[in-house]
This record gives C-alpha cells, structure tokens and sequence, in this order.
C-alpha cells in the first residue's frame, strides 16, 4: 500500500446506465484521487445508489469508461471490483450475523491450510485489522450478531481491509451511528486516507461532509452537475441549489386550499420509542394530507408503524377520532379505521401468489363472512369494484398479484384500505419502484382519497413528494420533528437544509 | 397462448373496446386452471400407476375388493395428511402426529378397559380420544405462536414426550378394545363401503371446504404466505396458527379412532413414522413446505399414489425395503415435476 502521488486513482467517464424505462444515470464523470474523502451528494433517485453498484461491479454501464490508475478496466462482476481493491460498506451491512468477527473478516478467503482452517493466523490477523482500525476493544471472537451497529460496520471495514483495498466506498455510514460513534468513524477514515486509501464517502450531513470530506460531487437526474468542488468552502446554499430543481415528468394534484380546523381526525401526543424517536406530536384533520421529510434513519418508518400499532410506544397516546387506540395492536388500529401501506410493498403488504381479490379483501374478510364461509361472489364484485374505481391494470381480480407493475400492485394495497372504508391512511414511500408514468396517477388517488375525508398521513424519501402532495409538512431529524408547517410555505432547499444540517440553510 | 397475448393488450393503453380482449375462458380450460389442473402431474402419475398395478397385478389388483384395501388403508393416514395441509399452507410443521395418534388411542382404550369398565358407550372413548389429541395439537400452537420455538423442534420435542407418555399410560402394553358397539360402528361397511372410507372422505370434504370457502382458508393462506402482510392487514397471526395446530390434532384423534377401529386396539406403538408419511403425501400433492400453497385434492391424490405404491409391490411379493426406495424416488420425482408445472405456470400468466 504505497502511497502513490495525488493522481487518478479512479475516473469514471459519461456513465449510463438504462432500467426498462428509466435512464438511472444519463452521463455521470467522477474522478477519485489516491488519499482523499470524495464526498457524494444527491437527492433520493439522483442516481446514486446505481453508481455505486456500477462502481462495485453489481451492476454493467450501458455507455462510458472506467479508468483505474490509468488502465480502462471493466468491471463485470463484484469479484473483478474486489480485486482491483475497490471495497463497497453497504448500508445494510452483509455480515454473517452467526459467525464471530474473525470468520467474518475473512470470509471468502479464509486462511487454511489442506482444507482446514487456519483458526489462529485468521485471529492474529483479525486482530491487527481491528486495531489498525482504532477499535482493539471488540473481541475477534464474539459473534457479529451480538456487536451494535457502530461495531458491525467496523468489521465491515476490516473486511475490505483484509484485502488491499484502493477505493473504500461507504453509503451512508452515519445512518445508524451516533455522534461519538460518528467521531470515532471519522479518525479511522482519516488513518485510512493518510495510507493512501481513498474513500468515497455518501452521507445528507453536510456537517459530516464538512468535517471529513475534501472534494463534492453532486448528482442530479442521474448525472453530474458538479465535480471537485472544495468540501470545506462551497456554501451550503451552493450545495442545495445543485440538489434540488430536480426535473419531474410528473404533476401534483392542486392541494385542497381549505383551512383544517376543528377537530383532528388522528391525534398523536408525545410518542417516544428508545433509540428510533422522541416526543411526537401532530395531528391529521379529515382531508388534509400530512408528510413526513426526514433522513434514513430520522424515525420515520419507525412513526409510522407505532401510530399503527406495529411496534408499541414507551409513552404518549394515540387517537383516532377522539377516542384512544389500543397501544401496540393492529387489529385495533384496523378496527377504529386505521390502514397501512408498509414501506416494502412486496415483503409486508402483498400475497404475492394470491389473486388480486385476496389482497384487495384481505383486511375485510368479515364482511364477506356468513358464519364461517366465505361468500365469494360477493367478494368478489366488491373487490371488482374498488379495483375499477382505482383503475387497476390489467383488471382481472384473478390474476396473480406477483404479475403486476409496482405502480398497480400500490394500487391493489390501497383498494384493501379502500374497501375496508378507512378513516386514516398511512402511506410509507407511496411510490417507491413506481414508474414515473404511474406516479402522476397515484398522487391523484391519494389526493382524491383525502378529499372524501380521509385523514392522510405519507412519509417519502423524495423531498419534493413530501411537499407537492401534502397540505403541512413535517421535518424529521434524529428522531425528533424540528420542523411543522404548511406546505406552501416552505420549499425543497429548505427542507433539505433542515435534514441536512438542521437549519433552513 | 391466448393468455399471453391478452396480457400485453391489457398492460399497455386501455383498449377501445369495451373488455373485447378480456381473454375468453372456455369452460375446459377454466376447469385446466382449476384443481384438476395444478394436479395435472399428479393425476397422471396416478393413471400410470393404476396401469403399472393393473398389467402387473392384473384381476387382483382391478377388484373391487382391492379398491377398497387400498382406500381402508389410506384413510388413517390421509385424515391426518388432511390435518397437515393445513399446518403447512399456514408455514408450519408438526412431527408429532404419529405419536399423538397413539397417545390418544391409548388413552381412550385405558378410560374404557380400566378406569370406566366394559359399559362405557364407545362414543365416550372417540370423545376422549379426539379431546387428547387436540389438547396435543394446543400445546403445540401454544408453543409455536406464543412460545416462538421453531415448529420443527417444538413438534419434535412433543414427538418424543407424547409417544413417552402413551408408553406410560398404556404399560407398553396392547390394549383390547371390547367395548362393544365401537366395533360395530367403526369395523362394518355402509352400502359396501367401509366406514374408515366413508370417515377419509368426509374429513376431505370438509377439509376442502374450510381451505377453500371459509375465512379460516383464507386467513391459512395469507399466514403461511406472508406472515408480515397478514399481521400488517390486522389478521391475528399467533391466534390463528394456534388454531390450525388445533385442527391438525383434533384430526390425529379422528385418525386414533380409525385405528382403534382398524386394528381392535390401543397401542403406544400406533402411528409410528406418520409423521414421515403424512409430510410426504403433502409435499407430493404440490404444497409449498414454506407455506401459502396448496390444495386438498393434491394431498388426497398423493395419499392415494402412496397407498397404491404399497398395495401394488405387496401384490407382487416385493419387500417392504424395495418399497421404501420407490417411495423416495417418488417423493424427489414428484417435487421436481410439480415445480416444473408451477414455473411454466408463472411464466404464462
């Protein structure tokens, strides 16, 4: 690991890269330097999660070159990465939770000799990764899956380490850590970068971009807007305005222009839960759509599902119209008229063998209960019509709900929620793997829902989501809501500003 | 092929006509993507050995008098493997069936020979048999979905501790029925058709009809399918899989009472390898062993193809061991063919 001269070590040139659709990246240049912290920066779908599968071998560039140390390389497999010396820290880490951190750290290329296990060169070697990375405290023989996440993500790293590794590219490290962790991250990255490792560095911190990082690149609508800029010296308002005006094929419906007073239909005070949030309060009138900004990592999801009832809350209530639900109970939340769409469409809301109708009456099977039976024609029409009403494609109740685009299979959740005649709607990342095409649509369903009294609460990565749909919108960050006002009076840069650095700007 | 094309005409623009490219569907082909259909498979392997056991076998195995050996002997094991439908649509396992059938036989019979004496009415002992063996089958919901203990260790661990608790009971003694009347209502023929028949039979029906037109077949699917998606929608995940270990036990018992009938006795030796033989029958009439797939007809048609299997290499003087290899090469044969099916099936629609 020689520390080469400040020159190239990676340079990614007009890379793009297609998904039935969709051009991911439309031409994006980076340029990695030997030593340096390249810090990343993009709004949620800039672009740059493919990046980074490009640059790790997941994924094939239809266009452009990769140069490495002055040599085009291709990269057709992880493996081909791995042995150029590029290292890719995932957000969710793929560790082996079973496993102890030496089998970890040298997992795939084990020391052994005539087929055994070489278990003490695997420990001795263990050991100097961990304290070369300024954590001798954890113990090669532990089990991942009892270490914390700060601890995970160190054994992540010595895992690249474990390998001559050139180019470490971390995606959102600081997501799961806390400040001290984070500090503690940042001298093992500087150690690193000092040895000529150069890391590419992914975060929405601009503090923590400020503190390790040398150079930006932002991207924007899968390409690069801005390269090289200084990490330490270009305004934050610079930063966000690179960010944001994003170009958006889609339309939001116009917002219900309506002051909601009165009652509230949902009513949340001071909900905590150890670790993920604290003291949350807001509530959502009938109509009114509310949204949710924050960080990966802010409490969002985890908000969510406890209003649901899904996971219990320490303290605070709940309410739905005036009366108290049942703390940590979703067939309660169902029954006052609650109703989730889960975040993972395909793992947490859907039957993925079962017809259409089974996932549309799933939530109301009682309706359609005479004694013990099932009376399918019935339910059958009923769910024929929501999926009319909801314009689903192709409509034929029968079919699988596995053979459906995700913008329908959204739409087959909602019908569920529909049909059981829910007063409250949670949606989380509504239009997650949606085609922009379908997007339009179902923003218009979900404001269309609203008007016909439907309290609406929706979380989105995608800032501009958040504020075109809602009518107030709600900023998120570490957990606590820092921001709570109407839509139209705060814009994109403002609210990246608020997650990112805490602040409007 | 029509329904293919149908499938691009509906995912793109909305057609101008009203619905005029909705697939038509023919009634012979509706009945193709019915049951009969996803059994297609099994139903020829079936006909194949039908035609195996008839050149081989020739007037003896075509009687009407082997038809029904064949149908009394797979009807213990087929209310069982009806039971076990359920727990495995629903993403469970239980591996205590056979031991729960024969504690529940020898419960029953030591009540009616020692504790109440020979006037004891025989529906007394099918009560208590049925009763134990559910209780059986509660505990092993409870410790499933409230217990959060793996089913297969739970079910494994009630394996060993029911078929200990029989041998306790029972003294590891055989013990004889003499009630009289159980016999006479288990052991005869009704209009020629033997009444453990006539029990596999209406277990099936109302097996087939609970999976398929009740709620609790519906929520069976939706649990074994997508455990998360079920509790998301407010269905009661743990409740529900309690009651499908229930069920699967009270049809342990319904088995007890057949093979009391059968075999004039109770026994701690009763039900040995069920659990095996049940799983099989399952897997091979084309449920998912992970769950949220399956049908009834499928597990009827496999109990069959494994009685047959047996019947047919017993006519034929072959060895019980030569017996136990067709069954494993049927079992792999069988699995591998109906994942065939099931791509091809997925890749149309």
């Amino acid at each position: 690991m020689a520390t080469a001269a400040p020159t190239h070590l990676m340079t990614m040139t007009g890379i793009v890269k297609l998904f039935p659709g969709v051009r991911a990246l439309d031409g994006v240049d980076l340029d990695v330097q030997a030593g340096e912290v390249h810090c990343l920066l993009g709004q949620n779908g800039a672009g740059k999660s493919t990046l980074i599968k490009v640059l790790s071998g997941a994924h094939q560039p239809d266009e452009g070159t990769i140069h490495w140390i002055g040599q085009p390389v291709k990269l057709p497999t992880p493996m081909a990465a791995i042995r150029l010396g590029i290292a890719t820290i995932y957000q969710e880490l793929d560790l082996v939770n079973d496993l102890t951190v030496a089998e970890n750290i040298t997992l795939g290329h084990e020391p052994s000799r005539l087929g055994f296990a070489e278990r003490r060169t695997e420990r001795t070697s263990a050991v100097a990764l961990l304290k070369r990375l300024g954590h001798p405290e954890i113990s090669p023989t532990s089990v991942v899956g009892t270490l914390p996440a700060a601890g995970k993500q160190i054994v992540s790293m010595a895992r690249a380490l474990s390998r001559d590794v050139k180019l470490m590219i971390m995606d959102e490290p600081s997501a799961v850590l806390d400040q001290g962790e984070v500090a503690r991250l940042f001298e093992v990255i500087r150690d690193l970068t000092a040895n000529g490792v150069a890391v590419i560095y992914i975060s929405h911190r601009l503090e923590e971009i400020r503190a390790i990082g040398d150079r930006v690149t932002v991207l924007k609508d899968g390409r690069t807007v801005a390269t090289g800029l200084p990490a330490k010296t270009t305004p934050t308002a610079d930063v966000i305005r690179l960010m944001t005006g994003r170009n958006i094929e889609y339309v939001f419906p116009p917002r219900s222009g309506q002051a909601f007073t009165g009652e509230p239909l949902l009513d949340v005070a001071g909900i905590s839960r150890a670790r993920e949030f604290e003291d949350i309060s807001f509530s959502v009138h009938p109509g009114e759509v509310v949204g949710l900004a924050g960080l990966v990592g802010s409490g969002r999801s985890e908000i969510l599902e406890t209003v649901y009832g899904a996971r219990r809350y320490d303290s605070g209530s709940v309410s739905v119209g005036g009366k108290a639900l049942h703390a940590g109970s979703v067939p309660a939340s169902v029954g006052a008229g609650v109703g989730l769409c889960p975040e993972e469409r395909k793992g947490q809301a859907l039957l993925l063998d079962q017809s259409v109708v089974s996932n549309v009456t799933l939530a109301s099977l009682r309706r359609f209960a005479l004694g013990p039976f099932l009376r399918r024609r019935k339910e059958t029409q009923a769910a024929t019509r929501e999926i009319e009403t909801l314009d689903v494609r192709p409509a034929d109740p029968q079919r699988d709900a596995r053979t459906l685009s995700g913008g329908n299979q959204q739409k087959v959740v909602l019908a569920r929620w529909l049909l059981k005649g829910c007063r409250v709607l949670l949606l989380d990342e509504p239009t997650r793997g949606v085609d922009v095409g379908a997007r339009s649509e179902l923003y218009a369903l979900i404001r269309e829902l609203a008007s016909s009294g439907v309290a609406v609460l929706l979380v989105s990565s995608e800032v501009p989501e958040v504020i075109g749909l809602s009518d107030r919108v709600l900023v998120l960050r570490d957990g606590r809501i820092v921001h709570d006002g109407p839509a139209e009076e705060i814009d994109e840069s403002e609210v990246l500003g608020l997650v990112m650095e805490g602040s409007p700007r | 092929m029509s329904d293919s094309t149908a499938t691009v005409a509906a995912s793109g623009p909305p057609p101008v006509g009203p619905d005029d490219s909705a697939p038509e569907v023919s009634g012979l082909r509706k009945v193709f993507r019915g049951s009969v259909g996803r059994n297609l498979g099994l139903v020829l392997a079936l006909v194949i050995l039908i035609i195996v056991g008839v050149v081989t076998g020739g007037e003896r195995f075509a009687s009407v008098d082997n038809t029904l050996t064949i149908l009394r002997l797979g009807s213990v094991i087929g209310v069982v493997s009806i039971g076990m439908t359920f727990v495995i649509i629903g993403g469970g396992i239980d591996l205590s069936v056979g031991a729960n059938v024969a504690l529940a036989s020898v419960w029953a019979t030591t009540l009616a020979t020692q504790t109440m004496g020979e006037d004891i009415h025989w529906i007394i002992m099918v009560g208590c048999a049925i009763l134990v063996a559910t209780c059986v089958g509660l505990v092993n919901g409870m410790m499933v979905a409230y217990g959060k203990i793996a089913p297969f260790i739970a079910t494994l661990a009630m394996l060993a501790a029911a078929r200990g608790l029989a041998e306790i009971i029972a003294d590891r003694k055989t013990q004889i029925i003499t009630v009289r009347g159980f016999l006479d209502s288990f052991g005869s023929d009704v209009f020629g058709i033997p009444v453990l028949v006539l029990i596999f039979a209406v277990v099936s029906v109302i097996g087939w009809i609970l999976l398929n037109r009740t709620t609790f077949g519906r929520r069976t699917f939706a649990v074994g399918g997508n455990a998360e998606a079920a509790r998301l929608a407010g269905i009661r995940v743990k409740r529900h899989t309690l009651w499908l270990y229930a069920l699967l036990g009270s049809t342990c018992g319904v088995a007890a009472v057949m093979i009391m009938a059968r075999t004039n006795t109770g026994s701690s030796t009763h039900g040995m390898l069920y659990e095996l033989d049940a799983i099989a029958a399952v897997v091979i009439g084309g449920t998912l062993l992970t769950g949220g797939r399956g049908t009834i007809v499928g597990t009827v048609i496999g109990v069959l193809i494994f009685t047959m299997l047996n019947n047919i290499f017993t006519l034929n003087n072959l060895s019980i061991s030569a017996q136990a290899i067709a069954k494993g090469v049927i079992i792999v044969v069988a699995v591998l063919l109906q994942q065939r099916i099931a791509d091809r099936s997925r890749a149309v629609t």
